[in-house]
Order: structure tokens, then sequence, then C-alpha cells
């Protein structure tokens, strides 16, 4: 394949300080952001006009279960400290304490998703569908989304685990640059659910 | 662009050792349709969007039969569409419908920005820079190709049960919350290529900002860059709330849930069995917080070409070079804060209305700033009227009307009146017709020597330019006195009521000139055809332009320069006085 030699792909851009793809990254995050945001602002606001949140009375609380999201908050959180550690592993030069981190980070975004499964099948199986109220339609929306994200980042990271860590061999600053890009998007989509917790179960 | 040039890779002044790439010939497949060069992408980007251009105004072509003839049987295409779409070779109301919504939908997010973003951001932005690619060649490839299956799923619509999608291209619910299943594909559709156009804004944005060539500073830059810029920035951050509201009306739809349906809906005289408690204004808000800086990301790009061709014709530099660049800025800017004088009607409340209504005669002066300063350009310009010009001319006073009639409805109290109304289709139709659909054609007929190695034929340009120039200020002037009169946007059949009746004649003046406009499109693609292989041959620099993509050669091969492009100068130093050429380039270092 004929590639044509594109400047920054590894080395920084001697003005804006990063790689091409970091930058990229960063941008990519940014309509993250505003996707988020635009749903949690349809969140303040269908939630602002109805007479009472849930519509179907109670409390958020007694509705989802907080136990079990306080112990997916505690497994996000978790797995993007194992996400930096792995990072770091790469700065250091060591491939298999690498592989180690990713490969718990991997573990326990896959855990969260067990979790997760957990809960969605118990609100099926009380018959709490999307469609029950907008309390739910609103649950599921932003869960459902961001574990669509959680799933993309399993295979980013899975990739950069199995096939992806080929690259070291050749160009170790490379990998090391596409791992911290993977990273910044997994501490992102941890973001995300540690605004989504507070705000869908406990208020 | 069977000329392949070795990619240079001699010059170092990036500060890593480029790899020696030697010359290899890709199989067809690698090298035209999974192609992952920016030049092919865009002309993929380019053909595909003339394409949807001419499909999405093909649909308008057949509804003006309806507004021009209302209920008589339709000669031949009455009999071909179909019973259910014409019965009896008369247009069904639903019809009627979808080829509004479908006009609109294609013709805007299939057709122009496809074509302006697309088409030229992905063609003429790197060579422009000096760069051999876009900073990330497979995702450029990768947005192509979502795009394009999200184009022919929005055009499968048409065949699913009940049509395509017939609420408006702007999709209000609670309409388009209970349309029949078209909707659902228009949705997903939606999310395709609202997907392609957030990986293309990521790389034109890393793009202009890490691959400039050496010496080319922001304020040494293409106004053409700067726009292409700007333009990223509103589709990265205007269009995932589009996405988000997509992703709702989805969920409205598939899964019933009540994000747009309000409680108590009757339908048909039965009440709506849905959760309700749902908001139908926040779709708008969502939509047109997309939606209104779409408006700038149909209009800047246009701007953009409309200044080179200026500065190139009238050998002149850009009057208000730095000037230009503030206002595109501050256009990009103030277009997120505008959206709601879409929704005066909406009851949103006063406060909200004087606020936007204010915003919206803000974002008002720097386009006027912009006009002023291509319109200054001209004074006193030896200018060259070949066709690329005759567009970018023409293109000053048409987005002047467009400008100047949209005041009116960003008024609150006049847009009481004529929202709704067919002013609002002349107003915007100005913009992005004769607006921003002309200055796309000077694209074309400027850029096409770059790209083929060929000119376009001149007579035919003219033909074609002098008589769309004519057809459709027919079609769109009298819109203005309809509108006025009162006339709805949305009728099926205009003479429904007494107003109508009265401006009823003018339908059959814009029918007729919409026709004719169809008719003036046949030069340019003759002419589009015809010259890739009789066109006259050109050399790098058909034009004695001064920007860097007449640097390299025409057509670019594979890494696009020959050797690494450095920049001396500003990009418009035409006629600069004791130089014995009236133009100096960019990358020349004498000059």
């Amino acid at each position: 394949m004929a590639e044509t030699a594109i400047p920054y792909v590894v080395k920084p851009h001697p003005v804006t300080g990063i790689p091409n793809g970091k930058f990229g990254i960063w941008l990519f995050l940014a309509s993250e952001v505003m996707l988020f945001g635009a749903l949690f602002s349809s969140y303040v606001l269908i939630r602002t006009g109805a007479p009472h949140w849930p519509p179907s009375g109670g409390l958020s609380s007694d509705i989802l279960n907080v136990p079990l999201g306080t112990f997916n908050t505690a497994v996000l959180i978790t797995s993007s400290i194992t996400m930096v550690l792995a990072w770091a592993s790469c700065k250091m030069g060591n491939l298999s304490r690498f592989k180690m981190w990713m490969g718990a980070t991997v573990l326990l975004a896959l855990v969260f998703l067990v979790v997760k499964y957990f809960e969605y099948s118990d609100k099926f199986h009380h018959d709490h569908f999307p469609s029950h109220d907008n309390f739910f339609a609103i649950y599921f929306v932003l869960t459902g989304l961001h574990g669509l994200h959680i799933i993309g980042g399993v295979i980013v990271n899975t990739y950069l685990l199995g096939p992806g860590s080929k690259l070291w061999a050749s160009d170790p600053e490379h990998f090391t640059n596409r791992v911290e890009n993977a990273g910044l998007y997994w501490h992102f989509v941890d973001l995300v659910w540690i605004f989504l917790f507070p705000s869908l179960y406990l208020l | 662009m069977s000329v392949e040039h070795p990619t240079a890779s001699t010059g170092n002044g990036h500060g890593h050792a480029h790899a020696d790439h030697g010359h290899h010939e890709l199989p067809f497949w690698r090298k035209y349709i999974f192609s992952v060069d920016h030049k092919v992408i865009g002309i993929q980007y380019g053909i595909t969007a003339l394409v949807f251009l001419f499909f999405g105004f093909s649909l308008m072509m057949i509804m003006r039969w309806q507004l021009a003839y209302p209920g008589q049987p339709m000669p031949v295409l009455g009999k071909i569409l179909g019973e259910t779409a014409m019965p009896g070779g008369v247009m069904a109301p639903e019809f009627y419908n979808q080829l509004g919504a479908m006009h609109g939908t294609i013709m805007v997010f299939l057709g122009v920005v496809p074509l302006a973003v697309g088409a030229f951001g992905n063609f003429v932005t790197p060579l422009q820079i000096g760069a051999p690619d876009m900073a990330f060649p497979r995702l450029n490839m990768a947005s192509y190709w979502v795009f394009l299956p999200g184009c022919l799923l929005m055009i499968s619509s048409f065949f699913m049960e009940g049509g395509a999608a017939q609420s408006g291209w702007t999709s209000y619910p609670p309409l388009s919350d209970i349309a029949p299943s078209g909707q659902t594909v228009w949705c997903f559709a939606m999310v395709l290529i609202i997907t392609s156009s957030l990986l293309g804004s990521i790389n034109f944005i890393v793009t202009i900002v890490q691959l400039r060539a050496k010496g080319l500073t922001f304020w040494r830059l293409p106004f053409f860059v700067h726009a292409q810029l700007v333009t990223a920035f509103l589709l990265l951050l205007a269009f995932p709330p589009l996405e988000a509201a997509t992703v709702l009306q989805i969920m409205d739809r598939v899964a019933h849930t009540s994000f747009f349906l309000p409680s108590g809906l009757v339908v048909s005289g039965e009440q709506l069995k849905v959760a309700g408690g749902g908001s139908p204004l926040l779709w708008q808000h969502l939509f047109w917080f997309l939606a209104h800086p779409e408006v700038y990301v149909l209009i800047l790009p246009a701007m953009g070409i409309v200044a080179e061709v200026i500065a190139n014709n009238t050998r002149k530099p850009l009057w208000g070079y730095r000037l230009l660049v503030y206002s595109v800025i501050f256009l990009g800017f103030m277009s997120f804060l505008v959206w709601a004088h879409h929704m005066f009607m909406t009851g949103m409340g006063t406060t909200m209305s004087t606020f936007f209504q204010t915003t919206t005669m803000i974002i008002s002066i720097p386009s006027v700033v912009i006009l002023t300063c291509f319109i200054m350009s001209l004074y006193g310009g030896n200018i060259r009227f070949n066709a690329p010009m005759l567009f970018a001319t023409a293109f000053l006073p048409m987005f002047a009307i467009g400008g100047l009639t949209g005041l009116p409805l960003g008024l609150t109290a006049s847009d009481i009146y004529l929202h709704d109304t067919f002013y609002v289709i002349g107003h915007f139709h100005y913009v992005v017709a004769p607006g921003t659909l002309f200055a796309l054609f000077a694209g074309v007929y400027y850029w096409y020597p770059k790209a083929t190695g060929r000119r376009m034929n001149e007579t035919l340009g003219k033909v074609h330019f002098w008589l769309s120039f004519v057809a459709i200020n027919f079609v769109f002037m009298p819109m203005f006195f309809q509108g006025m009169a009162g006339l709805s946007r949305r009728l099926y059949d205009p003479t429904v009521y007494a107003h109508g009746r009265g401006v009823q004649t003018l339908n059959v003046v814009i029918s007729l000139g919409a026709w004719l406009l169809g008719l003036a499109q046949l030069p340019f693609i003759v002419n589009f055809f015809m010259s890739l292989k009789n066109g006259a041959k050109v050399a790098e620099n058909p034009w004695n332009a001064t920007t860097l993509e007449w640097a390299a050669p025409s057509p670019p091969g594979h890494g696009n320069f020959i050797t690494e492009p450095v920049v001396y100068r500003e990009p418009y130093e035409y006629s600069v006085p004791g130089k014995s050429n009236d133009y100096s380039p960019q990358f020349r270092a004498e000059g």
C-alpha cells in the first residue's frame, strides 16, 4: 500500500504540542460532550415539565438499584486507574505489564456490562420497558447509549491488547500514543457515568 | 488521474524522517473505490452530491406540476409513478408531502453539504495548505463509506410501506412520531449521515491545524481554508444534538417512548396509547440547534469559494482579508446563539423571542461585512468574466437578496405574519440556491482543471450561467409576493383559500421557471463529461493564481506535490506594484 508520508502521526507538532491522533481524539470528545449534553438537556427539560418525577410516583432510588449502581461506579473508576497504569507501563517500556493492566481494564468493563445486564433484565422482568414512562425512557436511552460506548471501548482496548500490540515491536512510541488516545476516550466514558449515576439513580 | 508521481519525500522540514516511498500501482478498487487519497474521496463526494442535487431538484420539478395545475393529471410521469403515488395521474397529497420532505432533506444533507464540505473541502483544503493528504486518510475513506449507505438508505425509504418521510425536512413531532415507517428509515439514514460528517469534521480541523506547509501561518491561509475550518467546527459541535434528537425520535417510533409526545394526544379521534409527558418543542430546540449552524455550514464554504474566484479574476488582493477572517469566526460563534428564531410562533415566551431576535440582528452584521468586502474587492479591478467569475459575481446580489429578506423573519413582529409562508421559502432559497449553489458551480468550473488536467468548455459554461441565472430568479422572486399575500408554504393545493387564488398565476410562472432551470443544467452535464475528454489541456496554474493548490501538477498525483511546498507570502498578492507578473504565488520565493 502506497502510504503517503503524513507528518506528526507520531511526533508532536511543534506549535500545538500534540500529534494528530491526540488532537483528533480531543475533537471527538468535544462532539461527544455535545451529544451527551443534548441528551442531558432533554432529560432536564422533560423532568422539569413533569408534575412528578418519576411519573409513576416514589423515588428514583426506589426504582433503580442503588447498590448495584454504586458497585458499577467503583468498577469504572477502578478501570480508569488500570487504564492509566497500562499507559504508564508502555511509557516505561514494559509490554507485559501493559498487557496485565489493559487486561484488567477490559475485564472490569465486562464486569460493568454484566451488572448492567442484570439490572436491565430485572427491569424487563417487572415489565418496565422504555415505553412504560419517560423515567424509564430516559434511563434506557442514556444508560444504553453509555453502554454502547463501553462496548466500543472494550473493542478498542481488546484490539490494543491483541493484534494491535504488534505495533509495539516496530514503533513503540506510536503504540503508546494509541494507548493514550484509547485512555482519553475511556476516561470520558467513565466521566459520563459519573454524571449519569447520581442524576438517574440518586436525584 | 492516470498520471502518478512518486511521492515527494525528499524535504524533511517537519523534524522527522519520512519513509521513502516508491511508485506503487494500486489495484482499481483501491485507487478509485476504497481510496484513501483525499482527491479521489473529494471527487467521489462531488459526483455523489451532484447526482443527489439533480435528483432532489427533480422531486421539486414534479411537485411544481401540482402547484401550478392543482388537481390536474400529470402527463407521462402521472402514469409511470403508479396508482399509489398518482391515482388517475393526479398527485396524491401523501405523495406531495413525501416529495416536499425528501426534497429538503436531499438538497441539504445529500447535496449541498457533501458538495461544499465533502467535495471541495476534501479536494482543495489539503492542496491549499500544502499537505500530502488529510491527517487521517483511512478515516476520510470511512466517512465517505458511511455517507453513501446513509444516502442510499434515505432514497430507499420511498419503497417503504406508506412511502418516504412526509413530515417536512424538519420532521416535527408529534406528526413525525406517528408518520408511516419511511420516517424511521429517515432517522436511521440521518444517523449515518451525521456520523459521516462528524468523522469528516475531525479530519478537517486536525489537517488544517497540524499539516500546514512550512511558512503557512494562519494569516497566510487562503480565505477558503478559514471558511472550511469554521465550518468544520460547526459540524463538529452542532451535529451531535441532532444525532441525539434522531435517536430519541427512533425510540419514540420503535420502542414507543414519549420523548416528543405530550399527554393526552388525540390522533384520528382516538387518544394515542402512549405514556405521554413528552415535549414536541424539545425536538424543535434540538433540531434547530443543529439546523441553524447548518445554514452557515451551507454558506461559509460558498463564501470561501467566492473569495478565491474573485481574488483570482479581479487580479487584486481581497479587500479586507483580516476583516473577512474575523467575520467568519464571529459568524460561526454567533450561529450557535440564534436557533430559536425559527420558533417565534411556538409560544416559547416573549423574553426568549426578544433574546433570539437580538442575536439574529447581531449575526447579520458579519454577513454584511463579508459581502461588503467582496463588493469592495471588485472595485477598480480589471475583471476577467469567465464562467467561474460569472457565477461568483452573481452570488453577491443573490446572497444579498437572500440575506436582507431574512431580516423581517428575524424580527418577531413581522415574522408573525410571514412565518411558514412562501416568503420563507423564497428567502432561504435565495441564500442556498442562487447563493451557495452558484458559488459551488463557480468552484466546479474553477477547480475542474486542477482535478482533471483539462478546462471545461467556456461557451457551454456561459450558456449554463445565463440560463440558470434568469430561470432561478423567475423561480424564487415571485415567492416573496406569494408569501406577502399570505400563501402557506406546505399547501398541497394552493387554491383552496381565496388569498391563494389571487397569486396562483405566479405559481405557473414559478413552475415554468423551475422546469427551464432543469433544462439549463443540461449544458453543464454535457460540459462536465465532454471536457473530461475534449477539454483543453492545462499546466499547473491555468488561472495564474497565487494559492498553493496551483503549485501541484494538474491533476496532482498521490502525495500531491513534487517538491515539498514552502510558503513565502500572503495568499492574494495580485498586481503587486513593481513586479513583472500580475501575480506573485505564495509558493515562489522570488514572485
